[in-house]
């Protein structure tokens, strides 16, 4: 097992600061502070409501679709506010990607589910697609199971295969930071293993946050964990001290089951 | 430990009362043990001596049906935070209790065997240690019960007076076999008497630090000094 207490100084990919979400009139996420350092994964966890996935949905800009919700507040990187209506939307989710709950290939081939984000962003060669396509599917653990059939549809595809082919499509583009949102609850167990194993492998490379409803698997995951509830960051800290030592009653309340 | 509001699910509630209904009937058992050796030395009780030897054969079942019963609740319930540490504290202390159940048995088959002979000299400091160490564990069961943290601190600081105690009736009882050989046989019983309550507060002082750790969620903050110097007593160590 690693030890991952000491790993939580890392700098910060994004620094989340005074951030309030609103749909509306109602207020979704209340001065939420979070950092997300570099290379780590941050596990995010909390009742269904409690604005854990408004939080992922805020990091990738995914509100700007509906009209009536706002961001107020920081979420730098690089010295960039993620939420300033500025941001160019395309370059932003190129540099942060998003897997969702429910797999979603496009109705096209393996291959193309791979290559079709990346031509929206680079100009590449056959010889290079293919190279990148290669190092996708390899890094989400998928290239064994499809390199002879790259061509067959993608939703052909088992539910397992199906998501690591999203985050196969995620990585593609290269971004710094994966945002999951319930990447396994879709999943049968074995399939959510291979998940797992996969963002400890990505973590590598990338910051990623997870969200999920699977307090194990934000255990087995997660370098720091965020617990939220009722729109509020309640507490954030290595998982091993989330998970066997809370400071906070309500942490303490939710992860022993004992939330009413 | 348990002043939080109920699981959600009821019989998980449940299996936690049993646990501590457990490892109260445990302690139980075990601090009468040591009574019951108390007076099998003091008062050269043979019945009680046995008795104390037949409270083994419980505490080792108990014992088991604690492990099993906490890896059970390990598998089905995946317990978190302060459930966690209460569940994995119990499988610890159980533990302890079980040595402490047969340090008890260990001093009341000695008594047998002492009381067959003349005692020519007082039992005084025996009698101080059986005390003390009785008190403690007394008071350290009641502890994991009540989930005082502030009682297992003040057991966990007394273990020295027990230390103590010990060191002074080892260098006593060496004296009386020096005056008289015919001395050796029983002394030599009194002393393995000694060490084994010293080991009771040993494990008594192990279960103070799992309480503190349980109920707080941190380990005690110093180590405490390990009192037995009686390995020096004769022979002195070279600088």
């Amino acid at each position: 097992m690693q030890v991952r207490s000491s790993s939580v100084i890392a700098e910060p990919r994004i620094a989340i600061g005074d951030l309030d979400f609103y749909y509306g009139e109602h207020k979704a996420l209340k001065q939420i502070n979070l950092n997300l350092p570099d290379k780590q994964v941050t596990g995010m966890i909390g009742p269904s409501g409690c604005g854990k996935s408004t939080l992922l949905r805020v990091l990738n800009r995914m509100y700007d679709l509906y009209p009536g919700q706002r961001a107020v507040g920081k979420a730098m990187m690089d010295g960039i506010n993620i939420i300033d209506p500025d941001v160019d939307l395309n370059s932003l989710r190129a540099r942060i990607g998003m897997v969702f709950q429910k797999p979603t290939p496009f109705p096209m081939s393996i291959y193309d589910n791979i290559a079709f984000g990346v031509k929206l962003h680079e100009k590449l060669s056959k010889a290079a697609m293919d190279e990148r396509v290669e190092w996708s599917l390899t890094r989400a653990a998928l290239w064994g199971e499809v390199k002879d059939r790259l061509n067959s549809p993608a939703m052909g595809m088992s539910g397992g295969q199906q998501q690591r082919l999203c985050i196969a499509r995620t990585i593609a583009v290269r971004p710094e930071v994966i945002l999951l949102d319930e990447p396994t609850s879709a999943l049968d167990p074995i399939s959510t293993l291979k998940i797992e194993e996969l963002i400890d492998e990505l973590k590598h490379d990338f910051t990623i946050a997870i969200v999920t409803h699977n307090m194990q698997q934000a255990a087995r995951c997660a370098d720091q964990v965020a617990f939220f509830y009722l729109g509020e960051m309640v507490e954030v800290g290595p998982a091993e001290q989330i998970f066997t030592a809370p400071k906070e009653k309500r942490t303490q309340e939710y992860v022993t089951g004992r939330f009413g | 430990m348990s002043d939080s509001p109920e699981h959600l699910v009821k019989s998980y509630d449940t299996e936690l009362k049993k646990l501590r209904a457990m490892m109260a009937e445990m302690g139980g058992i075990v601090e009468n043990q040591v009574a019951l050796a108390s007076l099998a030395i003091l008062n050269r009780d043979t019945e009680a001596a046995t008795k104390t030897v037949e409270g083994d054969q419980r505490v080792d079942a108990l014992e088991r049906d604690i492990e099993q019963f906490v890896i059970r609740m390990l598998a089905l319930r995946q317990p978190m935070a302060a459930d966690l540490r209460f569940i994995i504290a119990s499988l610890k202390m159980t533990g302890d209790l079980e040595r402490i159940g047969d340090y008890a048995a260990n001093v009341a088959k000695r008594s047998i065997v002492l009381s067959q002979f003349a005692m020519p000299f007082p039992l005084t400091g025996l009698g101080q240690m059986l005390r003390l160490v009785q008190e403690q564990l007394k008071s350290i069961i009641d502890a994991v019960g009540a989930g005082d943290t502030d009682k297992a601190i003040a057991v966990w600081r007394s273990d020295q007076a027990v230390d103590d105690l010990y060191n002074t009736i080892f260098r006593e009882l060496i004296t009386y076999m020096m005056e008289d050989p015919r001395n050796i046989t029983p002394c030599t019983h009194l002393l393995f008497i000694a060490k084994n309550l010293e080991r009771i507060g040993d494990h008594t002082t192990n279960i103070a630090e799992t309480v503190y750790y349980a109920v707080r969620g941190e380990v005690l903050p110093d180590v405490r000094p390990k009192g037995d110097t009686s390995a020096y007593a004769v022979v002195h160590p070279k600088e």
